[in-house]
Formats: C-alpha cells, sequence, structure tokens
C-alpha cells in the first residue's frame, strides 16, 4: 500500500520504522549529555557570562557604555535588533507557510527552527529595552491608564506597533511550538525509565494520549495556526521595517522596505537554521531524517530570497538615482562609497554574491559548502542591518553633526553575550527536548521513507506481554 | 496461545464499582486499521476510542468525528480581539485625551490598522489554544491514564468498552483478530 515515487527523493533514508524513529529521536534525551554538548555548553556559558557583565555595566553606568553618540542615536543595538528577529522568521516560515503549502519536507526541520524562532526573539527583545535606559521602566509601553501623569501610548507610533507585533509573534510562536511538541512529549514519558523524567515528561505532555478525537481537534488547532501566523510572520518584519520607513531620513524613507525586509528575513533565518541543523544533525546522529534533499531544498530558499534581496538593493540605488532627490542620491552614493564603504562591500558580497553559487547541483548539496555559505549570509545580513541604520544616520543634516560611529566594548560584548544566550537555550533544547517532531515524521514516513515496510513476522508482536501494567490508574 | 493469554486477563481483573474494562486491539498499520474500523462498526460494535502515535487521515470519517467547531471558536475570538482593538485606539486617543499626532485626525484609522492585526491574532490565536487544551481536558498531570504505552510509539489501539452481561468478550476478540489486529488485550482503567 506504500507509494514510492519515481521522481521525488525520500524525505528519511535508512529504512526506518515507526520505532526506530522513536528510538532515534529520543536517545539523546534519554541519554546521559555527551561531552561535545557538554563543552558546547560551556562556551555558551562563557558567552552568557560576557552578556550579564555588559548588561551589568549598561544598567548601573547607564546608556553611556555604549558606543552611540546624538547624531547615530540608534546603531549597534537596533542592528542587533532586526538581525535577531529576522532570524526568528525561518522557523514560523517553516512551520507555517509551509504547512500551508503542504511541504512535507518541514517536518523533520520545524521543531528545532522554531524553537531557534523563540530563542532568537528572546536574544531580540534584550536590545530595545536596554536601550531604553531603564528597563525597569518597560511597561510603561503598554496602554496603561494615565494615572502616571502622562498620556495613552500613541497607537501612530511604528515603535508602539513593534511592542504589540513583536510580543503577539513570541507568544504566538511559543504556543504554536509547545502545542507540538505535547504528543512528543507524552511519547518520552510514556518511555521514560526514571521516576523523575516520567514525571516531568507527564506534567510537560499535559496528559496526552493521542486519542482519535483529541487529533482531530489538534489537527485543527494546528491548522488555524498555521493560518493566522503566516500574515503575522509578514506582519512583524513589516512593522520592523516601518520603524524606519515612516522616519523622513534619506536612505530609510522608502516604501520598498517592508517586503526587503520580510524577504532578508526568511534568507537569514534559513541561514540560521542551515548552521544550525547542519551541526545537530551531526551531532546527534541525525542524518536519515536530515537529509541532503532537506539541505537541498532550504538552499533553494536561499537563492530566492537571496536574489529578492538582491534585486532590492538594485532597485534602491536606481530609485534614489530616479528620484532626483539628492540628499536620497547622497544617502546611497555615501553607503558604497564612503567611510562605511567596507560595511556597504561586505553586505554586497555576501548576500548577492554568495548565495548565487547555490545555482550549482553540487554546493546545493554540499555540507560543507552550505555550512560555509550559511555563515556568510548570516554575517552579510548582519552587515545590512548595520549599514541601513548607521550609514544613513551619520551624515545628519546639519555637516556640523556628521559622526562616526565606534562600538564599544560593552556593545561587542552584549551581542556576542546574546550569541551565548542564544546558544544556551538551543543546547538546553537540544538535549531535553525531542529536536525533530516525532509524530509528524512518522506521519509522512509511508510515503516519503522511500522503503516498502514489510510485514515481517518477527515484527509482530502477538506473543509479547502486556507492557502497560506500570501505566496503571 | 488464545486462550492463554485469556486466562492470564481474567487473573487480572479485579472488579470494583467504578472500573470500566476496555478490550484493546493493537494494530501496527494505519491501513489495516482503517479497514478494521469500518468492518468492526458495520458489524455493530461501538468503539470508544482509537488511540495512534500520529493524526491518521480519513480515521474522523471512518470512527464518525464530527468536525470540530473549533474553528467557529477561532472566528469569535479574532473578532474579540479585532473589537476590542479598535475600541481601544479610539476612545484612547478620539475620545479620552485627544492629540493631534503629525497632523493626522484624532482617530486615524489606516495607524491603527497594525495594533488591530495584532491583537485580532493575539486572541485568536491564544483563545484558540486554550479552548482545545480546555474541552480535551489537557493540562499538566501527574499520571496519565495511558491504554497501552505503545499508542505514543509505534502502535495504533482501538479499545472498545466492555458491558457487563452485553459484550460476548471471545466474539470480540474474533472479530479484532479477524480484522487485523496483532494483538488483544484487556485493560481496566478506575476513574
Amino acid at each position: 500500500m506504500q507509494h514510492v515515487s519515481p521522481v521525488r527523493e525520500p524525505l528519511v533514508t535508512g529504512g526506518k520504522t515507526y520505532h526506530d524513529i522513536t528510538n532515534d529521536v529520543s536517545r539523546q534525551v534519554e541519554a546521559k549529555p555527551n561531552i561535545r554538548w557538554a563543552i558546547a555548553l560551556a562556551v555558551a556559558l562563557f558567552f552568557l557570562g560576557i552578556f550579564i557583565y555588559s548588561v551589568y555595566r549598561t544598567l548601573w553606568f547607564g546608556i553611556g557604555e555604549w558606543g552611540l553618540n546624538k547624531t547615530v542615536n540608534w546603531a549597534w543595538d537596533i542592528t542587533n535588533f532586526v538581525w535577531w528577529v529576522g532570524i526568528g522568521h525561518a522557523g514560523t516560515l517553516i512551520s507555517a507557510i509551509l504547512l500551508l503549502f503542504r511541504q512535507k519536507w518541514r517536518s523533520s526541520i520545524n521543531r528545532a527552527a522554531e524553537a531557534m524562532t523563540i530563542f532568537a526573539v528572546i536574544c531580540a527583545a534584550m536590545f530595545p529595552v536596554l536601550h531604553m535606559g531603564r528597563p525597569w521602566l518597560a511597561y510603561w509601553v503598554l496602554p496603561l491608564p494615565n494615572t502616571f501623569g502622562s498620556l495613552w501610548v500613541n497607537f501612530n507610533s511604528p515603535l508602539l506597533w513593534d511592542v504589540f507585533a513583536i510580543s503577539t509573534y513570541f507568544s504566538v510562536s511559543l504556543v504554536f511550538w509547545y502545542l507540538g511538541l505535547i504528543p512528543d512529549f507524552a511519547t518520552i514519558r510514556d518511555r521514560a525509565t526514571g521516576p523523575i523524567a516520567r514525571r516531568a515528561y507527564a506534567l510537560l505532555s499535559f496528559g496526552w494520549t493521542g486519542s482519535a478525537k483529541h487529533w482531530s481537534r489538534y489537527e485543527t488547532v494546528s491548522l488555524i495556526l498555521a493560518g493566522v501566523s503566516t500574515p503575522l510572520v509578514l506582519s512583524v518584519h513589516t512593522i520592523v521595517s516601518m520603524d524606519f520607513a515612516t522616519s523622513v531620513i534619506p536612505g530609510w524613507h522608502t516604501t520598498i522596505f517592508p517586503p526587503y525586509f520580510v524577504a532578508g528575513a526568511i534568507f537569514s533565518g534559513f541561514a540560521m537554521v542551515l548552521t544550525l541543523m547542519l551541526i545537530t544533525r551531526d551531532v546527534f546522529y541525525l542524518k536519515d531524517y536530515i537529509t541532503l534533499e532537506h539541505i537541498e531544498s532550504m538552499n533553494k530558499v536561499i537563492i530566492l530570497t537571496g536574489s529578492i534581496v538582491g534585486v532590492a538593493y538594485i532597485t534602491e540605488f536606481f530609485i534614489a538615482w530616479y528620484s532626483g532627490v539628492e540628499y536620497e542620491q547622497y544617502a546611497f552614493i555615501n553607503r558604497a562609497t564612503g567611510p562605511y564603504w567596507w560595511a556597504y562591500w561586505s553586505m554586497m558580497t555576501c548576500n548577492v554574491i554568495t548565495p548565487q553559487l547555490f545555482w550549482f547541483r553540487k554546493i546545493r548539496r554540499s555540507v560543507v559548502a552550505t555550512f560555509i555559505i550559511s555563515i556568510f549570509v548570516n554575517i552579510g545580513m548582519w552587515f545590512e542591518r548595520f549599514v541601513i541604520i548607521v550609514t544613513s544616520l551619520h551624515r545628519d543634516f546639519l555637516p556640523s553633526s556628521w559622526a562616526m560611529f565606534t562600538p564599544s566594548i560593552i556593545d561587542v560584548g552584549i551581542y556576542v553575550g546574546t550569541l551565548g544566550l542564544f546558544f544556551t537555550l538551543f543546547l538546553l533544547f537540544a538535549k531535553y527536548f525531542p529536536v525533530i517532531n516525532m509524530f509528524e515524521v512518522k506521519t509522512i514516513l509511508k510515503s516519503s521513507s522511500g522503503v516498502q515496510h514489510s510485514h515481517a513476522p518477527e515484527t509482530m508482536h502477538a506473543h509479547s506481554p502486556n507492557n502497560q501494567a506500570h501505566h496503571d490508574k | 496461545m488464545r486462550q492463554k493469554q485469556c486466562t492470564h486477563i481474567h487473573q487480572t481483573i479485579k472488579r470494583t464499582m467504578t472500573n470500566k474494562k476496555y478490550i484493546l486491539g493493537v494494530y501496527e498499520d494505519e491501513d489495516v486499521l482503517l479497514h478494521a474500523i469500518e468492518n468492526i462498526r458495520a458489524a455493530g460494535t461501538k468503539i470508544y476510542t482509537v488511540f495512534s502515535p500520529y493524526p491518521v487521515h480519513g480515521i474522523d470519517d471512518a470512527l464518525g468525528i464530527e468536525r470540530s467547531r473549533l474553528p467557529i471558536a477561532a472566528f469569535l475570538y479574532g473578532l474579540t480581539g479585532l473589537a476590542f482593538a479598535l475600541w481601544m485606539q479610539i476612545y484612547m486617543l478620539g475620545f479620552d485625551w485627544p492629540m493631534i499626532i503629525g497632523g493626522k485626525p484624532h482617530i486615524a484609522l489606516p495607524a491603527f490598522i497594525p495594533v488591530s492585526f495584532e491583537l485580532t491574532v493575539l486572541f485568536t490565536a491564544h483563545g484558540m489554544v486554550i479552548t482545545f487544551l480546555i474541552i480535551s481536558g489537557l493540562y499538566p498531570k501527574l499520571k496519565v491514564p495511558v491504554m497501552d504505552v505503545r499508542s505514543t510509539d509505534d502502535k495504533f489501539i482501538m479499545a472498545i468498552e466492555v458491558k457487563e452481561g452485553v459484550t460476548d468478550v471471545n466474539q470480540l476478540n474474533t472479530l479484532l483478530r479477524n480484522n487485523g489486529a496483532i494483538e488483544v488485550n484487556e485493560k481496566e482503567v478506575t476513574k
């Protein structure tokens, strides 16, 4: 009854059975932490320490610890904020948009990608909150009654839209991710041998039993969540881009920003997914689930979104010339040839040229090349945000206000510190949570494993004893 | 072999007032399971439920599970979110403390679109998920009444409630096995 496609490559290799999937994914959850994981966690914790120290300096001594100035008043922090939010977008794209498009290859990468989304948004949120200077008053961004003696919040401001967009995005992504984890926690609970593990995963699994009625509702809920998350993810980076586009700054005030930011977000997000998944599949022996076919599919998304980003860069330049506005023209010439020329050309090289290498099938299917290019894209997308923010601001309307931005050591510390925070969270996730969505991979196994599952007599458990005893009551 | 298993089962039965007894048919393949559901229901046996490691396509129709009304609930939650967002923005900026911002009217509806959209999504998503958890009885609990632990791994478990004096257990056993069950067990659940 199994269908083997002559055209499509299998999405699960190695002739796996349902039980093999459970075993392969639960293995690292149940095993003692391995040494490679422990070393990685130690490194991540070291960087988390740098983060905590830098945040302490920022809170104790104030924003003066940072390198920004009155001209370049958004700099390193907002660059990092936009970069992290953008990275998060790939997770939602994979879990929501590819679900609506019925792309089966999403099944084995969606869990880790969604986790990445959540951790990336946590890192992103650090920057605007710290930039407030007095983060303990962060709740002032909420529409609270004006008993503080102030006005209501300004609903005409994109910065306030951002508050609503990011918090909705974070909480909905978290719920979507957790809902997906519930059946897999139930699997781990039912295999658990230790009393602590069984109780912990019982609590986490919300008492899931997998009855047909629950599954029926579950699928309805997933589909609707995917349906609302799709416009949500597009709205988030649209609103982030409006932080810039609605202000009258040459280089920012353009209508191309929303689609250009969304494409860039997906571009950088897929690069980060690849960086993480290439390591995960190797460390946790998951090469039968995250196959070259998956890597190739993701690389194709990178060519598409990378090309959109490239076209957007060129369009911006063309429109600056075509508009006839000398300030706009100066802003763009200054980006490419001014004091920050190196940032501009790093961005162009990493984002426009390197992903074009994926037109070659050999490179698209090479793990090493993909890993290197994914790092290049991550760097390139960071420079994109830096170029947009810093080069547009550093030449103010009055030449007497012109300034340069140099990051302070604390700026750098907070940035590499958020990388530490991100990897600490991701490593803990990868160890204690099922890193691949087991039940979704089981759903596609019959149609996409490329192997005929024969029902050999020895796999039938006709003589197996009742093994449900320890879960009674 | 069948007799041996049955005697084993009968030994484990303890009768109390609150116990419910189920016959569990264990299946290995979703297509075999779907045919079995159809045949068993056609034979006039009521299936309590089926536990599966993943959502099986077509099982809703086979079991006669009605389509969930959660989409309607989701729509209503979304509508609530939208209404709340519009009320909040129009009241705060239009009536409670009107101010001219950027030369725009007090009630600048185009500028209210983003927040209205975000709150619509927020209410839809959380309202629907919370409703789903409540109606399905899902919340963090220490002891989970699992009928057969393999149902979250690789087996499909069909549960049929045994009614004292009505259900013929041996006949049910034969029916399940003839329809591809690899194993038939009995299970008591204390309510």
